[in-house]
């Protein structure tokens, strides 16, 4: 990296981008966007769809709502935060009937319930409105991507032990069906979803002893 | 911090606004055209599926053309309506209206030198709606294909509707009994369904709602198709000076 470019990836800003990917991450440590961690990550192709556009969103509206931090009305601020990530992602929704038919379908309702993903707003009003536009940028990415891994592991463990596939594509032989395998119909439904990410929560901290709370 | 004044926060939020709905209106005029093929490709691809064929998104349309001969709609009567383009028709706003105003469309195809009726159906499931399209051989009662869609069953259950291994099963029913009257095929409490009739199908265990839907559209839709299937059985002559007519009826309306 040269010295011109070093401010903008210097070691506060990496962490901007690497802390929401362990000791921040905004679902297994902050426990939010739930909702949509339960509904998307039935299979893999969805999960990663939705976290490239919760990304887009988010990366999107941290540095709009950071350019306009100096002009917006303190009083407003939480509807002026709503209409940019409204605005936001309908032009996504948008973008995905154009371009991606298929997985526009699967999604559905879900894109419309970025809007609710408590991240973005949660970010938005934690850091874009108190922070310069890169940073607010790498924050959101930084956050979207925490997001967007844990939604593929899940999804991966789901598609794989519910549907017997992994991006769409068979990887259990049908030998072992033959032997009287079956696909787990329990991984499919929402409540696994949960238990997946506790699992995930489980490991993280036993790795992770920061994460541990003190009694 | 600064404290904002009542008008300037109105000036605001009014530009907000202003600006938003200019970026969101160019964004929707722009990708209408894309949006509104990808939706008819999709009708394309579910009306193959329905008569077992398998498309994706970039040759559904040559398929179309090779495999779909005729379309056109109908009215309760079982009357031809010339004036109505059966692939533009909206079952949904067909189905709020009184019976005798209802256009029904039909779609054949030509397959294995025979040829398919296709007959979209549409109804309500669980959490919103579901359609599809249902194919019947040349006899008007046995089912070659059905294909069914939904808009947002849960996954797993009512959405299993989408699978091959639910719609597989309607193939070779027959939606006529013995005695010609109409009876549709019933969808039954999963795992509940006797292998041995011709009228039942095993619905989805946890999915009986949907279930019923699908049944229920089925009842619905089929049914108003039943007058014209008389005609084209009482007839079976007409049918086929229908096909030829209807090639030549193009020449005979510029003659006109």
């Amino acid at each position: 990296m040269n010295a011109e470019k070093e401010p903008l990836f210097s070691s506060k800003n990496m962490k901007l981008l690497t802390e929401p990917l362990n000791d921040s991450n905004p679902i297994t440590v902050q426990v939010l966007g739930i909702c949509s961690a339960l509904a998307v990550t039935v299979k893999l192709k969805p999960a990663f769809v939705m976290a490239l556009s919760v990304m887009v969103v988010m990366a999107v509206s941290n540095v709009v709502i950071s350019l306009l931090r100096k002009t917006v009305p303190p009083r407003i601020r939480i509807i002026v935060q709503l209409v940019v990530i409204a605005a936001m992602v309908i032009l996504v929704d948008q973008v995905l009937k154009a371009f991606v038919f298929d997985i526009s379908k699967q999604l559905s309702v879900f894109v419309g319930l970025i809007i609710t993903n408590c991240i973005i707003m949660g970010r938005l009003e934690a850091f874009a409105l108190s922070n310069k536009p890169w940073q607010s940028f790498l924050d959101g990415i930084g956050n979207a991507t925490g997001y967007g891994v844990i939604l593929l592991i899940v999804a991966f463990f789901r598609e794989l032990l519910g549907s017997g596939t992994v991006w769409g594509y068979k990887v259990i032989p049908e030998s072992v069906y033959d032997f009287g395998y079956e696909n787990n119909g329990l991984m499919i439904l929402p409540p696994m979803a949960l238990i997946v990410v506790g699992a995930i929560i489980w490991v993280q901290r036993a790795k992770n002893k920061k994460l541990v709370e003190s009694n | 911090m600064r404290s904002y004044s009542n008008t300037y926060i109105f000036i605001f939020s009014a530009i907000m606004v202003i600006t938003v709905a200019a970026i969101l209106s160019v964004a929707a005029k722009t990708l209408q055209p894309y949006q509104k093929r990808n939706i008819e490709i999709n009708k394309k691809q579910n009306i193959l599926t329905s008569v077992n064929i398998e498309s994706t998104a970039k040759d559904a349309e040559d398929l179309y053309k090779s495999y779909i001969i005729e379309s056109f709609a109908i009215n309760t009567k079982g009357e031809k309506q010339d004036s109505v383009d059966a692939f533009k028709i909206d079952m949904k706003k067909e189905l709020a209206k009184t019976l005798t105003e209802r256009n029904l469309p039909i779609f054949i195809s030509s397959l294995n030198d025979s040829k398919q009726y296709i007959i979209p159906v549409y109804g309500k499931g669980l959490w919103g709606p579901v359609w599809g399209y249902v194919s019947l051989e040349e006899d008007l009662s046995t089912i070659y294909g059905a294909n069914f869609a939904h808009k947002g069953e849960t996954p797993g259950l009512g959405a299993e509707i989408e699978t091959k291994a639910f719609q597989q099963q309607f193939l070779g029913k027959q939606i006529f009994d013995e005695q010609d009257v109409f009876v549709s095929v019933s969808i039954m409490k999963g795992g509940t369904a006797n292998p041995n009739s011709k009228y039942e199908v095993d619905g989805i265990s946890g999915g009986t709602i949907t279930g019923n839907g699908v049944d229920e559209m089925l009842k619905d839709c089929l049914s108003s198709y039943e007058s014209y299937f008389k005609t084209l059985k009482a007839e079976p002559e007409m049918i086929i000076e229908n096909v030829t007519d209807s090639v030549s009826d193009e020449s005979q309306t510029i003659n006109e």
